[in-house]
């Protein structure tokens, strides 16, 4: 394949999910061209039927919704869906691609999904969307939060083409005249420089357990039910009640690896997600009914992500949740009352039975259909398991070039990491086609502002009820009647989901139907949707700043689950204060500044240089600072990966690209002296150690962006005798055995035994290190493979080989590894007696303590946070979590971005985590900074301080205490007055709060406004 | 005295204690709910004319929160509300109101369960301390 010279600026990316939303975004607001291709009607994927997500619990459409409406928005993205790939030609930078679009029978540029429609239509139809627990119509839109909003007849169903030509209600009712039954399916032809593919699961099919009944018993439900279950949109508006006869349930057990981790069923991997989305759903059903019993049976406990390991007790401790560690035999449906009775072997061998009302079980993740297909049409080599293959050490890249994956097409994968992996594919298709940024786009524009000045503030209150999330605790129809009462008001309505496409549109209508000029939200919190309706009211002419948001539900519902009258209460002020506040509103300017195009990455590890190199390949200037003399960070001291590629010779390969390339300007034995600027324009300077003068040299070096990839410290153990025996190691120390002598160190004969969660999942690191299980598995196989005859146990409290690595789990059952659990009450002991080493553990059979002489005790040391993150978190200042880690903007939906703009993350700086995921992170990390730096000028938000020259009297406070140097003293005829150089002012208020002539206000934060709000209390 | 809800105000910064209260939403964690919060980009924007207002028209408890020192996302806006807060008690007490009504507090984006043990506390003080009439 010839790698041709013309190059097209635009992405084909497959799949509307969470992962293809999110690499449209990036590609287009890096100056790309996107064509979206979605099967469905509507983009949202599988995350738009989650009611909630872990560990945090956020409404799944809440977040989901104003990336779903940002996507159908945005000029550079558009939208082909209920679509499919055909056909492809070319190579990579110029594929000409085919797409068939499948008729709705409605025309889409004439229908605005008024519903009409489908709510005449006689036809009742099981709703996919709702797993077949609800209905729909024969004419529907998937979901009420739909993108695009535009109905679809699905002509299986309809009456018209199943009794030629009858019906046509629709037909005659549809007021924008829109459907037509003679539409055509039609052929698109595109061009594009690359593609990505981003289809997304689909659940394993429990009919094929016939041991669970799911299918014959009506109360044996799949976790996607659940869902929707609790979904206050859902076929039962957010009751928890079973299917059989609409009860509620009061005992439920979860039954997990139902198709994963079977070799029976072809699924022999772990799924990865299910063990903390079967918390999550418990947790969401104890929530419903606190006196709800709730059993999850399991074989291994998998809560290996970020914050997962403190959810997992939280179920435990806090909401009652009864984990238990079993094989399930069968499950038998009881007649008198459709109860299920469940025959298992606990952990001591003793067959149980238990009766319960509801069977959830926890179905794992296969890739979807299509990709068989997508395969087969783009020539991609599928893995034993159907997941689309990836190249070495490149996890986003196809082995053909030009087409890149992300999400679960290519392995199991949770949402966070999904995100991450579809802005790494985008990263990876911007260098391919980078030449031709900005060639196909179009710049967002807006109307223009409509001038309010002199008008009387007329405030419109949008109250949303975030499904049951606020509705559920306030009394949200009461808080829109106390709103409509308060001066100013002239318009207040309530939303399902007041940042769903169809409120945001309905709100633009509102505005002008009611000449809105200040809006008011109240619904979650302004740090992750104010921007959204900004947008919205800036496309009715309205400033963004004549927005005032207040949060009543991550501050209110949330928190006062329990109170209802008084959260209707606090609603109802916290909406007083915030109309109080708009009607001081003011429009600000946009101010707009140059953007510095070079970044700055901290840590020369595996991720930073892969976000180094991210950067250099889009064709921007980088500046790479490592602390010690060398690159590489923890890959240093790492060989193979456990399916035993070569990560010394990456190492080397990578180190090489660094350093060679034009645009990478690496720093070593370097550290950060100190940061200043802003989101585009930063300024650090950066202290060299000199290498043979020890002197230190320090440079200063202009940047648009920061990377901070740190990295993460193997944790050194004061456990069980660690430093005071030589046959007491560590993982990396046995990798380091195995491979630097491997004709000295024979383990043949040898007793090994390995310790699991060493500084780890205790009580004073209560995260999961992540990658442990995986690194003793992968020593114990080469160990076994080297020396058969060594002896390797490997003591555990759950082995967390999640996704592919669970195959290396069975082959080192399979080669005789032998595994032990323990507890965290009877932890094994290590002792020394005349010269040998013993391990002291109960024997779980015969359930007494033994001793058994051992040769090597290896401890598998948890990951702890770098020792230079707390400075580096207060020079750059940006937060760090409750375990020392950098905590990201949103753990959904943000994973590499900091609240602080300007500013990301990767690798293990972010947790514990593997090669590839570093990698995909880091590129990930890359593609958003890119995004800043794909840009001339970027608007900055004009809170800034200002001056009324009238009442300064020079005084000379706010210059001395301005910590940007802002304020300057300038000499007029009145004598000297105080003057804002708002570029420098970053906005804090400092200034005005200490100035005593009461003579500097802070737009947006204006006296006014916060005085109005302190006095509606 | 049970059914007295007294009115307080916690002023967030945007950076850290807002991000801190989002922080307990998500992590529903329960609290109090007499209080109302308002949010300003840092604590360092808080006036002493804000406080004195607020006690004037009633308010019972002010709350001041920010990031931890050093954490400030403007270099050292916590450190000139701290100054000022001191400042603020001295005239508290000049002026007669008990100076347990203010206080100020520092929390993180990291700190879901401080701020709800933070806001919990402050209620109960108040709570104890009884309308300031
Ligand atoms: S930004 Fe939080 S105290 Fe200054």
């Amino acid at each position: 394949m010839n790698i041709s010279n013309r190059k097209v600026g635009a992405v084909l990316v497959i799949g509307g999910g969470i992962g293809g939303v999110q690499a449209s975004l990036d590609l287009a607001d890096s100056g790309f061209k996107v064509y979206l291709l979605e099967k469905t009607p509507s983009i949202g994927g599988v995350m738009a039927q989650l009611d909630k997500t872990f560990p945090t619990n956020d409404c799944s459409m809440c977040i989901l919704a104003p990336k779903l409406v940002s996507a159908g928005r945005h000029p550079n993205i558009e939208l082909i869906t209920y679509a499919e790939l055909v056909g492809i030609q070319g190579g990579p930078g110029d594929f000409s691609v085919q797409i068939l679009k499948r008729s709705p029978f409605v025309d889409w540029e004439k229908c605005n999904g008024c519903g009409v429609c489908w709510e005449k239509c006689p036809i009742m139809v099981d709703s996919d969307f709702e797993c077949g627990l609800g209905k729909r119509k024969a004419i529907y839109v998937p979901f009420p939060q739909a993108v695009p909003n535009k109905a679809v007849i699905d002509k299986e169903h309809c009456t018209y083409f199943v009794k030629g030509g009858k019906c046509r209600v629709c037909q005659i009712l549809c007021p924008a005249k829109a459907v037509d039954f003679n539409i055509p399916d039609k052929q698109i032809d595109i061009k594009v420089g690359s593609i990505i593919i981003g289809t997304g699961l689909k659940t394993f099919d429990p009919h094929l357990k016939s041991i669970f009944g799911y299918g014959k018993y009506a109360n044996v439900i799949k976790s996607i039910e659940l869902e929707r279950i609790l979904n206050a949109s859902g076929p039962f508006q957010g009751h928890l009640v079973r299917p059989s006869d609409r009860k509620e349930p009061h005992r439920v057990a979860f039954i997990q690896c139902v198709g994963s981790r079977d070799v029976k069923a072809g699924n022999n991997y772990c799924s990865s997600v299910c063990c903390v989305y079967a918390i999550k759903e418990a947790i969401l059903m104890k929530e419903h009914n606190r006196s709800l019993d709730c059993t999850i049976f399991y074989m291994d406990m998998r809560t290996f992500g970020k914050g997962f390991e403190s959810y997992y007790k939280r179920a435990k401790e806090k909401y009652g949740i009864k984990f238990k560690r079993a094989m399930i035999g069968e499950i038998l449906e009881l007649a008198e009352n459709r109860n299920l009775l469940l025959k298992y072997e606990d952990e001591d061998g003793n067959l149980k039975r238990e009766k319960f009302d509801l069977v959830v079980l926890s179905v794992g993740l296969k890739p979807d259909e299509n990709v068989k297909n997508l395969a087969e049409i783009l020539n991609l080599d599928l893995s034993e398991f159907g997941f689309i293959k990836s190249i070495h050490f490149s996890p986003v890249e196809t082995i053909r070039p030009g087409i890149f994956v992300c999400g679960t097409a290519s392995a199991p994968k949770d949402i966070p990491e999904t995100v991450t992996e579809a802005s790494a594919s985008a990263q990876k298709a911007i260098e391919l086609i980078k030449e031709e940024r900005h060639k196909l786009t179009r710049k967002i524009e807006y109307p223009g502002e409509v001038d309010f000045s002199g008008q009387q503030p007329r405030i419109g209150v949008f109250v949303c009820h975030c499904g049951i999330n606020i509705a559920g605790t306030v009394k949200v129809m009461e808080v829109v009647e106390y709103a409509k009462t308060l001066p100013n008001v002239v318009y207040a309505e309530n939303n399902l989901y007041s940042c769903s496409d169809d409120s945001q549109q309905h709100i633009k209508e509102m505005i002008e139907k009611h000449k809105l000029n200040r809006v008011v939200v109240a619904a979650c919190t302004p740090r992750t949707h104010e921007p959204l309706f900004q947008e919205t009211i800036r496309e009715k002419g309205l400033n963004k700043f004549l927005l005032e948001f207040t949060n009543i539900r991550d501050q209110c519902s949330w928190v006062h689950s329990h109170q209802p009258d008084l959260a209707t209460e606090k609603a109802k002020d916290l909406v007083r204060m915030a109309c109080a506040r708009a009607n001081h509103l003011e429009p600000l300017p946009t101010i707009t500044i140059p953007v510095t195009q070079s970044g700055l990455v901290i840590g020369g590890g595996i991720s930073g240089m892969n976000a180094a190199l991210g950067l250099a390949n889009q064709g921007y200037k980088v500046y790479l600072v490592e602390e010690k003399e060398e690159l590489g960070g923890n890959a240093r001291h790492i060989n193979r990966t456990i399916d035993g590629r070569n990560v010394k010779e990456y190492l080397q390969s990578l180190i090489k690209n660094v350093q060679t390339h034009p645009n990478i300007k690496v720093y070593k034995n370097s550290k950060l002296e100190s940061v200043s600027g802003y989101i585009g324009n930063f300024r650090t300077r950066i202290k060299i150690q000199g290498e043979e003068t020890k002197k230190n040299e320090l440079v200063e070096i202009e940047h648009g962006v920061i990377i901070v990839a740190t990295g993460a410290q193997e944790y050194k153990p004061t456990e069980y005798l660690y430093g005071k025996d030589s046959r007491i190691i560590t993982q990396r120390e046995l990798e380091e055995k195995i491979f630097s002598h491997p004709t000295m160190e024979s383990f043949n004969d040898k007793t090994i035994v390995m310790i699991q969660c060493v500084g780890s999942r205790d009580n004073e690191r209560k995260y999961c290190s992540r990658i442990c299980c995986s690194q003793a598995i992968k020593n114990a196989l080469l160990i076994k493979q080297k020396d058969p005859d060594a002896e390797v146990f490997i003591f555990y409290k759950d082995i967390r080989t999640y996704g592919i690595n669970e195959i290396f789990y069975q082959k080192a059952r399979d080669t005789g590894v032998i595994f032990v659990r323990y507890d965290d009450d009877a932890k094994p002991e290590i002792f020394g007696r005349n010269g040998a080493l013993f391990i002291k553990t109960k024997e779980p059979i015969l359930n007494e303590e033994i001793e058994l002489p051992v040769d090597f005790v290896v401890l598998s040391t948890g990951l702890i946070p770098d020792k230079s993150n707390r400075e580096i978190a207060q020079l750059l200042k940006v937060p760090l979590n409750e375990d020392g880690f950098f905590l990201e903007a949103h753990m959904k939906l943000r994973p590499v971005d900091f609240a602080t703009d300007g500013i990301f993350i990767c690798g293990m700086a972010h947790s514990p985590k593997t090669i590839d995921e570093s990698i995909a992170q880091a590129q990930a990390a890359s593609a958003r900074a890119g995004i800043i730096l794909s840009k001339d000028t970027i608007e900055v938000l004009p809170i800034v301080a200002e001056v009324d020259t009238e009442k300064c009297i020079g005084c000379g406070i706010c210059e001395k205490l301005c910590a940007y140097q802002a304020h300057e003293l300038k000499k007029t005829e009145k004598g000297y007055r105080s003057e804002v150089i708002s570029a420098y002012c970053k906005g804090c208020g400092s200034c005005a709060a200490s100035c005593p002539q009461m003579a500097i206000n802070m737009k947006h934060f204006t006296n006014e406004q916060i005085m109005a709000m302190v006095e509606a209390i | 005295m049970s059914d007295y809800k007294p009115k307080i105000i916690v002023f967030c910064c945007n950076w850290c204690s807002y991000a801190g209260a989002d922080l307990a939403g998500v992590s529903r964690l329960q609290m109090n709910p007499n209080f109302r919060i308002i949010r300003t980009m840092c604590s360092g924007r808080i006036e002493p004319e804000f406080i004195l207002t607020a006690f004037k028209k009633g308010v019972d408890g002010i709350l001041l929160t920010g990031c931890h020192p050093g954490d400030c996302h403007y270099i050292s806006g916590n450190y000139k509300a701290l100054r000022r807060y001191n400042a603020l008690k001295l005239l508290l007490k000049e002026m007669g109101i008990d100076d347990r009504r203010l206080k100020l507090e520092w929390i993180s984006a990291g700190e879901g369960a401080r701020f709800q043990e933070v806001i919990n506390n402050f209620i109960k003080t108040i709570t104890e301390l009884g309308p300031i009439v």
